[in-house]
């Protein structure tokens, strides 16, 4: 499955002879390890949701969230090495914070998007550093509407409607291609978001794991937002008996 | 001087430029281009204000470029504070920036000489001002036309031209909407003419 990059993978400053960089093959690698992330775009906003991974039935729920606030009115989710995940979160932040001392206005989502790719991206130049190894969703509201961008560690960045990261990203875009998004509130699409968490989860493999759910859409007042428990509680139930249902058809 | 009105602003100034008393230039263009639907009206030091403007014109359009679209009046207002408050003791620059954009319509916002800024509904500002604040104050009502606009920004000019010996020559103005922008002048002998004596 991985080809040796015998040589050539040493360092994120050399190229391969077919013209790829092996280190940064490598930082996908880290992020194809973590839970899985899923962010969906639909009407009225934009909804996170991730398989937070736990190694130790001592951590206490609800902490190392994998979903933050970039600004008020954008959210991001990421798969990959948390430790990296907080470092780009932390220069996200600053983007933000600088444009808006700068322009005295909420900077757009495309253009924060961008600017984490480009930062990103600096680190797949030089030896002295590695690059990120996690993935960035991106999404928030502005005067364009609800958006939504990926991050991944080479520096590209795309926008999309719906898109996965993480272990079960094959599984997870399957079940996020049958869902009709243009025509979804937020509120339904969090029930959606938890069905797919759930059902992408590998019982075997990974006994432990939390669920995390975020959100920016006009029920928030077009401000990120951790879902609140109410609302959490019943998307998680309804996930759970959704798996149920399922294994009772076959 | 700027006034906002429902779908865009209209922006007049006088064209006197002097230096002491010699009126260096009786027909100068004291409104400013930044970007197709942001001006500004420049008052004050002459070079400090065109070093501004260009300035702003410059960071507008690289901004313009990473934000793909029509940069908004209050970007344009607060990057011209940063300017005029970070410089306060080295430049005299009272500036209005005013214009049209898609998220908030037509707006003014007011630049004093200390680097304030403040959005108005309507703005005056240079020499001649001090003397047409009971004027516009007594005959600015909210929710003008553009043509009402226009009737206030001329009488009010012409009246601080009529007792400013700093201020006179034309009346330029410049009307921005979504549409575009429409530059006029009414020259000196055509002024709205008020009470000259007896």
């Amino acid at each position: 499955m991985t080809s040796i990059g015998t040589g050539y993978d040493l360092s994120v400053q050399t190229y391969s002879p077919d013209g790829r960089i092996f280190q940064v093959e490598y930082a996908n690698k880290a992020v194809e390890n973590s839970g899985t992330v899923v962010a969906l775009r639909c009407k009225d906003g934009v909804v996170f949701g991730v398989e937070k991974l736990i190694s130790s039935q001592l951590l206490e729920p609800g902490t190392n969230r994998r979903v933050g606030a970039a600004d008020y009115h954008i959210g991001f989710a990421s798969a990959g090495l948390l430790a990296d995940v907080r470092a780009l979160a932390g220069r996200a932040r600053q983007e933000s914070e600088a444009y808006k001392q700068n322009f005295q206005t909420e900077i757009p989502v495309r253009v924060l998007a961008e600017r984490v790719a480009n930062y990103t991206q600096v680190f797949t130049l030089y030896g002295a550093v590695r690059p990120f190894g996690c993935t960035m969703m991106i999404g928030g509201i502005d005067l364009n509407g609800p958006q939504l961008y990926m991050v991944e560690p080479s520096g590209v960045v795309y926008g999309y409607y719906g898109i996965a990261a993480g272990k079960a990203t094959a599984a997870a875009k399957t079940e996020i291609e049958k869902l009709k998004l243009s025509e979804m509130t937020a509120r339904q699409a969090i029930f959606e978001v938890a069905k797919i968490i759930y059902r992408v989860h590998d019982e075997v493999k990974d006994k432990l794991f939390e669920l995390e759910l975020a959100w920016v859409c006009q029920d928030s007042g077009n401000r990120f937002q951790v879902v609140p428990k109410d609302l959490f509680d019943q998307a998680e139930a309804a996930a759970k008996q959704a798996l149920e249902d399922d294994d009772m058809q076959e | 001087m700027a006034v906002e009105f429902d779908g865009g602003v209209v922006m007049g100034a006088d064209s006197r430029t002097t230096t002491g008393s010699y009126i260096a230039n009786r027909v100068s263009d004291k409104i400013t281009e930044l970007t197709d639907k942001i001006w500004i009206c420049r008052s004050g030091s002459a070079a400090d204000t065109q070093a501004i403007s260009d300035y702003l014109k410059y960071y507008l359009a690289m901004h313009s470029v990473e934000l793909n679209e029509e940069p908004l009046v209050r970007t344009a207002a607060a990057l011209g504070q940063q300017m005029c408050y970070s410089n306060k003791n080295a430049v005299q620059a009272g500036l209005i920036v005013a214009g049209w954009d898609r998220a908030k319509g037509g707006q003014v916002y007011n630049i004093p000489l200390g680097g304030t800024l403040v959005r108005q509904p309507f703005s005056i500002g240079g020499s001649g001002s001090t003397y047409i604040y009971g004027y516009c104050d007594a005959h600015y009502k909210p929710g003008m036309s553009k043509e009402e606009c226009l009737t206030f920004v001329h009488n009010s000019l012409a009246l601080a031209m009529a007792r400013d010996g700093s201020s006179g020559g034309v009346i330029r103005t410049v009307v921005i909407t979504k549409d575009g922008i429409e530059r006029n002048m009414v020259p000196g002998n055509r002024l709205p003419i008020f009470y000259e004596g007896p």
